[in-house]
């Protein structure tokens, strides 16, 4: 028994002749915060949509809880407990919001009876609750039968993680969350993320705010060109020669002047 | 009730059925224009199971054995049409169609190309009634965490399939259930004008049903009532109007008016009459006024 929720181990995956996954190694510790974070183009979200199964792997594995899930289909992972939320807002525009997290549960209902109850005619019942407590929960709850198309992009993105909230996954994948939310809205987040995390799940993170990936997450994996150059606590990442390079490509630009001329 | 009134009713009720039984697949957001297909089956298989040449059943039993055989040919076709998406599953389910209507005027047993006659007798006081309760379990059907399902499918299958949704066993549900209530439609035709022909249910009438569909909106179960309300009241009302007012050329060129008026509902609500946004305005409308009379609420949120 491993300590580990999530082990990748040598993930490969390319498009045509462009590698954009190369040999990508990481671990993330039971009930740890782990950033996964990278310049642009670094590949992770290409790891996360490798890890929901948006794509398959070329080579490599994935075992989630001591499960492997490398070839297992995407509308079962979630059920194994992995559930995650996405950079571009992906709400269904045409459903309220209460819709959208009760899209949510699904993983959570079980069987045919859960199917066929009319969840969305009866006013009151525990797949509505549910949702309206955990829009509530995050801040958003004055807006439940509101078409989601109609909202602001700070709700919509707060409902994205209320929707893979709700899943009750092990392991919750957020790509981007802070993106585009002002300072309120971060802090709320951050605040939601906390409750979570006491709730027993664990987070893997794709941010770009360091700011937020500081005060949020206690294990940082740095990729850059598919390949991951860095491993360890918050506090080294800045400090880290590799990370440096990747960022602000100090050596680099020399050499590209160099084959430039 | 009169026999002009009566007719009218009919045709809205068959019209509502068929309608319904396209929406279902078509809130997932699958074009059927196979209805005419599913109602010759339905039609068929009623009246050779009903009639005295065939199995000698009863009516009840006659329309439910229908709606089975419909229901397993659809469930077997379904797999190879939703391979095909948008335009194309348009072109698939036509040819769907084609096909069934060839095999019925060649075949001897089922009257050919000369059509059929049926024994039984279907009222309105019965059609009227399978009419609402056909729309009570699409509106049911809907509410479900299947019809959740079906509608997330149409905004984003990919994430739908993230969150544990087997998009093609939705879909496959979706057509076959789809598929039995136009059966049952073809059935209560049958059964009330006691004669029916293949050539009656042609392409015309499979795309009048998607327009009725696409025309009211397939985002809430009122699109369907709606779309078949206003396609079959509108062209007789415009008729009834320009008789009054003695407009002779109007009640001759009803439709072309009828023409500019889906064009112009095209341009206005290209997502049809009953949207979601709109349902969830006249909700809260309907909401606020209730609670206007409790208590003064200076601002209703939206």
């Amino acid at each position: 028994m491993t300590d580990n929720i999530l082990d990748i181990g040598s993930l490969k995956k390319s498009f045509g002749g462009l590698v954009v996954i190369d040999d990508v190694s990481f671990a993330v510790t039971k009930a740890s915060k782990t950033a996964l974070i990278g310049p642009n183009g670094a590949g992770k979200t290409t790891i996360f949509n490798l890890l929901s199964g948006v794509y398959d792997v070329d080579s490599g594995s994935i075992v989630l809880d001591g499960v492997d899930i490398t070839r297992t289909e995407a509308h079962d992972r979630v059920l194994s407990g992995l559930s995650r939320s996405f950079q571009n807002i992906r709400l269904m525009p045409h459903l309220s919001t209460v819709e959208n997290v009760m899209l949510g549960q699904q993983a959570t209902s079980r069987g045919w009876r859960d199917m066929i109850y009319p969840l969305g005619i009866l006013p009151k019942n525990r797949w509505r609750d549910e949702a309206e407590a955990a829009l509530a929960d995050a801040g958003i709850g004055t807006y439940p039968g509101e078409v989601v198309a109609n909202l602001p992009y700070g709700i919509q993105k707060r409902i994205e993680v209320v929707r893979a909230m709700v899943a009750k996954p092990k392991l919750l994948l957020l790509d981007e969350p802070a993106a585009g939310l002002n300072r309120v809205e971060t802090d709320q987040l951050h605040q939601l993320l906390d409750r979570v995390h006491q709730g027993g799940v664990t987070l893997l993170v794709v941010e770009h705010d360091m700011h937020f990936v500081r005060s949020l997450c206690d294990h940082v994996v740095v990729l850059n060109f598919g390949e991951k150059i860095f491993e360890g606590p918050p506090d080294l990442v800045q400090k880290d020669p590799e990370v440096l390079k990747a960022y602000l490509g100090a050596d680099d630009d020399k050499e590209d002047v160099a084959n430039a001329s | 009730m009169s026999g002009y009134l009566e007719a009218q009713l009919i045709i809205l009720c068959l019209s509502t059925i068929y309608a319904y039984g396209i929406f279902i697949p078509a809130a997932s957001g699958q074009l059927n224009l196979g209805a005419a297909g599913f109602i010759t089956l339905g039609a068929y298989a009623s009246a050779w199971f009903n009639s005295m040449d065939g199995l000698g059943l009863s009516a009840t039993v006659s329309v439910i054995l229908a709606m089975i055989f419909t229901g397993i040919v659809s469930f077997l076709i379904s797999f190879p049409i939703l391979r095909t998406k948008g335009v194309y599953m348009v072109l698939a389910t036509f040819a769907f169609a084609e096909v069934v209507s060839g095999f019925v005027i060649n075949f001897e047993f089922l009257g050919a190309a000369a059509g059929m006659p049926v024994d039984s007798h279907a009222s309105i006081l019965v059609v009227a009634p399978i009419t609402l309760a056909v729309m009570i379990f699409s509106f049911y059907f809907m509410s479900t965490r299947f019809g959740l399902a079906l509608r997330s499918i149409h905004d984003d299958e990919n994430v739908a399939t993230l969150f544990g949704i087997k998009v093609r066993t939705a879909k496959v549900i979706a057509f076959t259930v789809g598929a039995m209530i136009v059966s049952l439609g073809g059935s209560l035709y049958g059964l009330h004008f006691n004669y029916i022909e293949a050539q009656t249910f042609n392409v015309l009438l499979s795309i009048f049903i998607l327009l009725y569909v696409l025309m009211g909106g397939t985002q809430t179960a009122w699109g369907p009532l709606i779309g078949a309300a206003f396609f079959t009241i509108v062209p007789e009302g415009l008729r009834e109007i320009a008789e009054m007012l003695g407009w002779h050329w109007l009640a001759e060129g009803r439709f072309i008016l009828f023409g500019a008026f889906i064009v112009i509902l095209m341009v206005i609500r290209p997502e049809g009459i009953m949207t979601r946004t709109l349902q969830e305005r006249i909700a809260g409308n309907l909401r606020n006024k209730n609670n206007a009379v409790t208590s003064e609420q200076p601002e209703g949120g939206r």
